[in-house]
């Protein structure tokens, strides 16, 4: 039953995108004559050039098909500022949000230690943690580019200080949560607390940790693309809009499928990795 | 006059009212001694402090006055020298029961190697039947086998005494009973001292050769003690054939039932001192 139930969810999935090709299809079908009338500005269908009004509409799925085969068979060509394989430009979004990401857990979980068991610091600590989480993280960009002055790492420090709020709060929230029952039984086995820290406290709370990871990496993720489009230079979301710029819709579509698709990924490690510290009680 | 092995003096506690109420004394004037290789059981209804008492003899609350005196030295804080059974076995989840042991036998002699652990682990594992499960985790374990290595954990740092609360609480009277057997021949094997709390007065007397009886909460006292006039070693099986078994049963039950509640409402003897509860030897009246 299992089986026939996966199987025909396949089927499902599978009609439903070629549902979804079929319309792409039809609605991209070249209009014979209508072409040239598509632009209400004759002025500006003439700066376009007539021939161009074809392919300034939506690709066709071929034609983005193509583009597909194009890009993944030669991933990491690079040709200058403006013309670098998908490869490289994920590579450079994903050293982005990795390095922030990172920098972020270094600062969140132990921070999120200290809230989630002292009261007193949770209280200190509340009024700045719900004032600055509900910045968007661009909102910091200009400060990050004038004080660090470098467009690279200022996208690194937004990717930063947008993970480090669910990474923040699910650490204390999981910390704060711990069985006093687990904590009893450490005390009275005489563990010093360095030691419960470590083996009672982290491994109890390894869950909730985790899934606010898994947040705060998705989060990133989102958050990345926006970056690369406002400083520029490299990485997918630059990759994005300057295509926008080149009006070559069929990159745009692969890459935001592409984006899809590498956000999936780092989904699914989460995922893979919260197995190995999830319990049942 | 020598002093008994676990000496508790002048024990009270106070909590704080919650949101400007009166604070409320829980217990006042408590005393009592557990003599080496004695299993005492504390009877009494809820809310008398039963718990409160049991974690103050563990180091892990602190009374409002009074002392613990342990072989002569002041309990102070949590130590290896109490092992504690908890209500809720708080096993760690996501260690398996060798491991769970095996953090306690670690804590009590960090210098012994891997292999030593797990061996002294697997004794006390062995010793409440659960060898088969040395490598499960918590979560594939029935409640009472969870419960079991909660004793066994206590047991394996070998501790001077024990401390229970309501271990067999939460489990079914079957699963109760054998576990309760258990604990009659590992209490006979090692000589263990134990300081048990219990709502079951069977189980009382099956177990405990004294029985403290708590009055009721506020200010609640230690009303008496109760010799168990059972003769060791007692089983579930035959315990209640002995003459005075109804006796001292009926003893509990009256007590339990009605006495408690006139204590607390001040009906006690003339000559009732806290500092020596009455000692109480239920017997049967001779035909």
């Amino acid at each position: 039953m299992a089986r026939s139930l996966t199987l025909r969810a396949w089927i499902v999935s599978t009609a439903l995108l070629l549902v979804f090709i079929g319309i792409w299809q039809i609605g991209t079908l070249p209009k014979t004559g209508s072409g040239a009338t598509a632009y209400a500005d004759p002025e500006y269908a003439a700066l376009m050039g007539g021939a161009s009004t074809q392919s300034a509409g939506l690709p066709t799925p071929a034609a983005v098909g193509q583009t597909f085969v194009q890009m993944l068979s030669n991933p990491f060509y690079d040709n200058g500022p403006n013309d670098k394989g998908i490869g490289i430009q994920l590579g450079w979004s994903l050293a982005r949000v990795l390095a922030g990401f990172f920098l972020a857990a270094l600062v969140a979980v132990p921070l999120g230690f200290v809230i989630g068991m002292s009261p007193l610091m949770y209280k200190a600590l509340n009024p700045y943690i719900q004032l600055l989480k509900p910045i968007s993280p661009l909102a910091w960009m200009p400060l990050a580019l004038y004080t660090i002055k470098d467009a690279g790492t200022s996208s690194i420090f937004v990717i930063f200080i947008c993970s480090i709020w669910p990474m923040m709060i699910n650490t204390a929230h999981g910390v704060a949560s711990v069985k006093k029952d687990w904590l009893n039984v450490a005390r009275t086995l005489e563990v010093n607390p360095l030691k419960t820290a470590f083996l009672v406290i982290l491994p109890a709370a390894a869950p909730t940790i985790l899934t606010g990871m898994r947040i705060s990496m998705g989060i990133a993720w989102l958050v990345i693309v926006a970056a690369e489009m406002l400083v520029g230079g490299t990485g997918i979301g630059y990759f994005v809009w300057n295509e926008w710029n080149n009006l070559n819709l069929s990159n745009v579509i692969f890459a935001i499928l592409m984006i899809g698709a590498v956000g999936m990924l780092l989904d699914m490690i989460f995922g893979w990795l919260t197995r190995f510290v999830t319990y049942q009680e | 006059m020598t002093q008994p092995f676990l000496k508790v003096e002048g024990l009270k506690k106070i909590f704080p009212g919650l949101g400007g109420a009166a604070p409320v004394t829980v217990f006042d004037h408590i005393h009592f001694g557990i003599e080496k290789g004695d299993f005492a059981c504390i009877i009494g209804h809820s809310g008398c402090g039963k718990s409160t008492i049991l974690n103050v003899l563990a180091g892990l609350d602190e009374a409002s006055d009074g002392v613990v005196l342990m072989d002569g030295r002041e309990v102070a804080g949590p130590s290896l020298d109490r092992g504690v059974v908890f209500q809720s076995h708080a096993l760690m989840p996501w260690l398996t029961v060798s491991e769970n042991v095996g953090f306690a036998v670690k804590s009590r002699w960090p210098e012994w190697s891997r292999e030593q652990v797990r061996e002294h682990a697997r004794k006390y594992i062995e010793m409440v039947g659960l060898g088969h499960a040395m490598d499960k985790k918590p979560h594939q374990l029935s409640g009472g086998m969870k419960q079991r290595v909660g004793i066994a954990r206590a047991f394996s740092i070998e501790p001077k005494m024990l401390l229970m609360d309501e271990p067999f609480g939460a489990l079914d009277a079957l699963t109760r009973g054998v576990i309760q057997d258990e604990l009659v021949k590992i209490c006979a094997a090692t000589q263990q001292t134990v300081f048990m709390i219990t709502h079951d007065v069977d189980e009382a007397i099956l177990l405990a050769d004294k029985i403290l009886l708590m009055s009721n909460g506020p200010q609640a006292k230690i009303a008496e003690i109760v010799e168990n006039t059972l003769p060791r070693p007692r089983s579930r099986v035959e315990m209640h054939h002995n003459p005075n078994f109804y006796a001292l049963r009926n003893h509990l039950v009256d007590f339990l039932v009605s006495r408690s509640k006139k204590i607390a409402e001040g009906e006690l003897p003339k000559d009732y001192s806290p500092e020596h509860p009455p000692i109480i030897r239920p017997m049967a009246k001779a035909a």
